[in-house]
């Protein structure tokens, strides 16, 4: 909502500058967008007068002018706009000017002629396309007949007025009027508002009940009324009101429209104007839109109604959607000579419904969607239909033909000032709270601190006792108030295990040199479903934005993917990112998702950079495994069990291992498919994926302290040749199973294929360690358990012994 | 020669080349000539026996006084030797101490997850408990129980990605505070509660806007929570993640879900509140929305609103961590370019 701060003066008396009381609103009342004049910036743009218009000699186009500026020369300026003519007042600016966009006008010669400046349109000195008066849209402006040559433009067209515009909340609906604006600021600076009621002719010859009979539905329009004004001339509408207009941000029209656009800006009651002559029957009803009805709105778009819609109609049908556009065939011309003028308060839930479904949102539909002051629809009507009367050289119809008329009463709400206090943490008297609500123009009748506030139907936000309380918060002032912490029983402040788990799992995980990464929760379906570590149902969202979010992720790799393809693409080859979030698994018969908790990471490049001390380490299987052991052991899983698998499409079918806790499947690990790593544009990946969920359920337990040795340890060291395709777990779990009780590590130290080997053959070596926490172990001891379990691998996997 | 003349001039002569050993090797040998059974002064004393019983205890004792010398002499020259041995070991043992060291390998949390841990610190401190809650809702937890009924027209406030009717994308964290209002148990104390998360809206995704954020809300009621006690923590708040010296104010707002509802500035971290491009020249930078619980809210959530009151918050960390570290696009966080998330590796940071 745009202010005028001089058009204020007409109900307040207020003399502050503009950025103060923009400052204040702000602080009080609602947001301020901006604050700003018209004529900021500009320079040297005066009134002149076409004396002579000339058609340039050298130029189809132009035209060559002579101009009074009030001084005693006339001013040669030449001229391209398709409508200048001689003696008219026109916008000059002068050479050494400044126009909009902080353009520069200089004497120059065009064509061969001099220019001494330029004559402009309203655009060329800032004026907003959407408001210049369409006459003038593709051409120069007119000024009026009176402005004086030499004197500068602003204040005719109102371009020296402050404009404060309002960024009004859904709540303060009545600050979308000058008025309501009046009443806030009379408030905040304790004035007085000053509103005229206006004082209406009525022709009593002639009588509304010849023109019109109307039926609303009440719970459709809880108040409709018309008026109508016969024997109007429709014209262009007098400077103050288009100045007035444009300076709120509306394009002036004609007379008749212009006036229901100023009682919207004035009192925030939408108007709407018919010309009576369209209307068939003399009937109008107010009801909703039947099937297969449909309405050509004064946009010249037709538009199907739905039944939702609330319509005015006549006896042949729709002729206006109500509340958010008229029909354009009943719409006011340059022909209308009677004028039936609509003021109404319509069902906001359906005004909002209308609005959405045919996206037409307008100044009234915003208006009747959030509401608007019940109690002054027929003050406005009649203020509008005088000024028509007036601007139009028309005469009122006695009467009004109401359709439906509410009785609208003041809100009384009961509060204590004590309840105020409690809530603010203030220590307000009784008096002071008294003030605030006087000042807002609410009554008071007060029995001691118990308060009964009448709060008039223009502040139709307030309905309750935490309504009244944030008037007193604002009108004291939130600076005011003291900074306290809460009081009360103490509560402790923690984790839950969950929460300790993920926050757990993110640092351990940072700990080995992973960075985190957050990528988008919806996908596209395609990437939604891959990388699935359970079966489940895609959700899709209803009406997406675009095709690559429609979906709701399945699993964090591809997001992960995404990320290294960004990287890749910016040349950074090194890239490792862990992700923490949900996934969202559906089943079948359900409308919402399980959201699970995994974690996820993706690694390509190199882990450890080439250095002069060190070698480079390239990314693979065993780098990324570890990293997967040491977060599991971290996170207390003893016994977890890595199982090749070829079940996954998007991984590689030999580089890729179920993760077992177990036998509770806790994810995947391994190379991603060199397909999958083509269609994103990515070098060899390695991920993983892990149902944290299932760690969380997994039920720790506690580390027990288990004694430590106090006895040397005996180690052997063995090299076995064995056919290249048993696993190194089987081996590892044959001797672990076969071996006693004082074997207590297995650790493989070489792998080896190759050479003396032979085809089809590796060599595996591993470091055994025994130990015994009851005494020191007998090399013999060894020998014995170590021989055993030799001969029973080489039976077992026919090994070599080496 | 008598024998303690042959001592004598077996001590100068040994003393000398003690004196001038370089060698550690060599001074062993010596030790084990002089003084071995084979060495002189063992010689020397097995004369002894030639002696008369006045002289014997005279040459005795001279000869165990030399002996000790010569030890004592080797002693201090082996330890002299031995320092030299090891001063010259250590001298080739030198390193180019520029050359850079061993990288350590540590990742760190993403910027937005920094600054919800430390809310969520902040606020653990202060008793509060962490709630999480669903990401896809119920329309009903979402929008209806904050106060929102359908058709309301602050639903155009936050458009809303729908996937049923009845479901969509939480476009705020709010509402895992209807949840867990509706199950707190008042007679084991207030609720005090922040809900950290990821929220959604149906915008497009440009410098400022994206259709993924993140929100911390801020719940507590109690018997007598008062916009004080909101202010208060609010500047407590803002403290803690811009700045001792920080002050705040709030200005009138409107959510359905709270009355009074305020938008909460802080004083420009960047310039003190003097004014400059950060702030837009006003001195204030808008962080945050607040309010005092609608009584509609409670009332929905079974809680007496003659009785119980509080407040709570919406703050943004996708915002703060733009605000903070000067981030002018809000997608930077969503494409994890590594060279963006690793900026934000310094611990400690005021």
């Amino acid at each position: 909502m745009k202010i005028s701060t001089k058009w204020l003066k007409d109900y307040i008396d207020l003399d502050i500058d503009a950025q103060e009381l923009a400052e204040k609103i702000e602080r009080t009342a609602v947001e301020v967008d901006s604050v700003s004049r018209p004529d900021k910036g500009l320079k040297k743009i005066v009134v002149g007068k076409t004396i002579e218009v000339k058609k340039h000699p050298g130029s189809d186009h132009l035209n060559i002018c002579k101009v009074d500026i009030g001084e005693e020369e006339l001013a040669q300026i030449v001229c391209g706009a398709p409508n200048i003519i001689a003696n008219k007042k026109v916008i000059v600016a002068l050479p050494g000017s400044r126009i909009a966009g902080n353009v520069k006008i200089k004497r120059s010669k065009m064509r061969g002629e001099i220019s001494e400046g330029m004559i402009c349109s309203l655009q060329e000195i800032g004026f907003s396309e959407s408001v210049v008066p369409k006459d003038y849209a593709d051409g120069i402006y007119f000024l009026p007949e009176n402005a004086e040559p030499g004197d500068a433009v602003y204040s005719y067209l109102g371009m020296d007025e402050d404009i404060i515009d309002l960024d009004v909340t859904p709540n303060r609906a009545d600050m979308l009027s000058m008025r309501g604006t009046a009443y806030e600021l009379a408030a905040i600076y304790d004035k007085k508002v000053t509103v005229k009621k206006p004082e209406i002719q009525e022709d009593e010859s002639d009588s509304i009940e010849k023109y019109l009979q109307i039926a609303a539905d009440e719970k459709l329009s809880s108040t409709y009324l018309i008026r109508v004004i016969k024997d109007v001339h429709v014209k262009e509408s007098p400077m103050w009101l288009q100045k007035r207009l444009w300076n709120a941000g509306i394009r002036p029209t004609n007379n008749v429209v212009d006036v229901t656009n100023y009682i919207l800006l004035e009192y925030g009651q939408p108007l709407h104007s018919f010309d009576y002559d369209k209307i068939a029957g003399k009937k109008i009803e107010v009801r909703l839109a039947k099937t297969g009805e449909s309405l050509t709105t004064l946009d010249d778009e037709k538009r199907e109604l739905l039944a939702s819609d609330i319509v005015i109609a006549d006896a042949n049908g729709p002729i206006a959607l109500a509340g958010t556009m008229g029909g354009l065939e009943s719409g006011i011309s340059e022909t209308t000579e009677i004028v039936a003028l609509e003021a109404a308060v319509f069902n906001s839930s359906s005004i909002r419904k209308t609005a959405r479904k045919h996206n037409l949102h307008s100044e009234a539909s915003m208006r009747f969607e959030r509401g608007i002051n019940r109690e002054t629809v027929l003050e406005a009507l009649n203020k509008a239909v005088q000024l028509i009367a007036e601007l139009g050289n028309g005469k009122i119809v006695s009467g009004i033909a109401k359709g439906a008329k509410e009785n609208v009463q003041a809100t009384s709400i009961k509060i204590t000032t004590k309840k105020i206090n409690d809530v603010l943490g203030t220590k307000l008297s009784d008096v002071t709270i008294i003030d605030i609500f006087e000042r807002l123009g609410f009554e008071v009748e007060g029995k001691e601190d118990t308060l009964q506030v009448l709060v008039p139907a223009r502040r139709w936000d307030i309905s309750i006792p935490a309504d009244l309380i944030e008037e007193v918060a604002r009108i004291y002032g939130y600076d005011n108030l003291p900074a306290t912490l809460p009081s009360g029983d103490a509560t402790p402040g923690r984790y839950t295990y969950k929460q300790r788990v993920i926050r757990d799992t993110r640092s351990i995980l940072e700990s080995t040199g992973l960075m985190q990464a957050i990528s988008y929760g919806l996908t596209s379906s395609k990437k939604a479903q891959r990388f699935m570590l359970d079966a489940a149902q895609e959700t899709h969202l209803d009406f997406p934005m675009s095709s690559d979010r429609t979906t709701l992720r399945m699993n964090l790799v591809s997001g992960l993917l995404d990320d290294v393809a960004y990287n890749n693409a910016r040349k950074v080859s090194n890239v490792m990112l862990y992700e923490q979030g949900r996934v969202f698994y559906r089943a079948e018969e359900d409308e919402r998702p399980q959201e699970i908790e995994h974690v996820a990471a993706a690694m390509t490049g190199l882990y450890e950079s080439q250095s002069w001390h060190d070698e480079k380490k390239v990314v693979d299987f065993y780098v990324i495994k570890g990293i997967v052991d040491h977060l599991l052991a971290k996170l207390g899983a003893t016994n977890v069990i890595y199982k090749a698998t070829q079940r996954y499409e998007e991984m590689h079918p030999g580089r890729t291992a179920d993760i077992f806790l177990d036998d509770l499947l806790l994810g995947f690990i391994g190379e991603i498919h060199p397909n999958i790593a083509k269609e994103y544009g990515i070098a060899r990946t390695y991920v993983f994926e892990l149902d944290l969920q299932k760690i969380i359920d997994f039920n720790n337990k506690l580390t027990v302290y288990q004694p430590v040795s106090k006895y040397p340890v005996i180690t052997r060291d063995v090299a076995i040749a064995i056919n290249k395709d048993i696993e190194n777990a089987k081996i590892v779990d044959f001797i672990q199973s076969r071996s006693s009780k004082i074997l207590k590590t297995i650790e493989l130290f070489d792998v080896y294929e190759g050479g003396k080997i032979g085809i089809n053959k590796k060599s595996m070596a591993y470091k055994l360690t025994y130990s015994d926490v009851s005494k020191t172990l007998a090399d013999d001891e060894v020998n014995v358990d170590f021989e055993k379990v030799m001969q029973e691998l080489k039976q077992e996997f026919k090994a070599e012994i080496r | 020669m008598d024998l303690k003349d042959r001592l004598t001039e077996l001590k100068f002569k040994a003393l000398g080349e003690i004196e001038t050993v370089e060698d550690l090797k060599r001074i062993n040998e010596i030790r084990v000539n002089l003084l071995g059974k084979k060495g002189p002064i063992t010689e020397v004393l097995r004369g002894m026996k030639d002696l008369s019983k006045e002289e014997r205890p005279v040459v005795g004792s001279f000869a165990n006084k030399v002996r000790d010398e010569l030890t004592e002499a080797i002693a201090k020259r082996s330890e002299k030797l031995e320092i030299i041995k090891i001063a010259k070991k250590l001298e080739k043992e030198k390193i180019d101490v520029t050359l850079p060291g061993v990288s350590v390998k540590v990742g760190q949390s993403h910027i937005i997850m920094q600054v919800i841990d430390q809310l969520e610190k902040f606020f653990l401190g202060m008793g509060y408990q962490v709630v999480d809650g669903p990401e896809v809702e119920e329309d009903h937890y979402n929008f209806e129980m904050m106060n929102l009924p359908k058709d309301h027209p602050a639903r155009d406030m936050q458009d809303t990605f729908y996937i049923t009717n009845q479901i969509l994308m939480r476009t705020q964290t709010s509402p895992v505070q209807a949840r867990t209002m509706e199950k707190h148990d008042f007679s084991k104390g207030p609720l005090k509660m922040i809900s950290p998360g990821k929220v959604y809206r149906r915008d497009t995704d440009d410098a400022t806007h994206s259709h993924q954020f993140h929100q911390v809300e801020g719940l507590v009621i109690d018997k007598h929570i008062t916009m004080a006690d909101l202010k208060g923590t609010l500047q407590a708040i803002a403290r803690t993640v811009f700045g001792d010296e920080r002050e705040i104010r709030l200005r009138p707002s409107y959510f359905p879900f709270t009355e009074p509802s305020v938008e909460v500035d802080v004083s420009c971290f960047k310039c003190g509140g003097n004014g400059c491009s950060v702030c837009k020249q006003t001195g204030w930078i808008e962080v945050l929305g607040a309010g005092m619980v609608h009584p509609n809210v409670l009332t929905m959530a079974g809680i007496d609103s003659t009785v119980y009151g509080g407040f709570a918050f919406g703050l943004g960390p996708d915002r703060f961590a733009m605000l903070k570290y000067g981030v002018d696009d809000i997608r930077e966080f969503y494409l994890n370019d590594v060279r963006f998330l690793s900026q934000f590796s310094q611990k400690g940071q005021r």
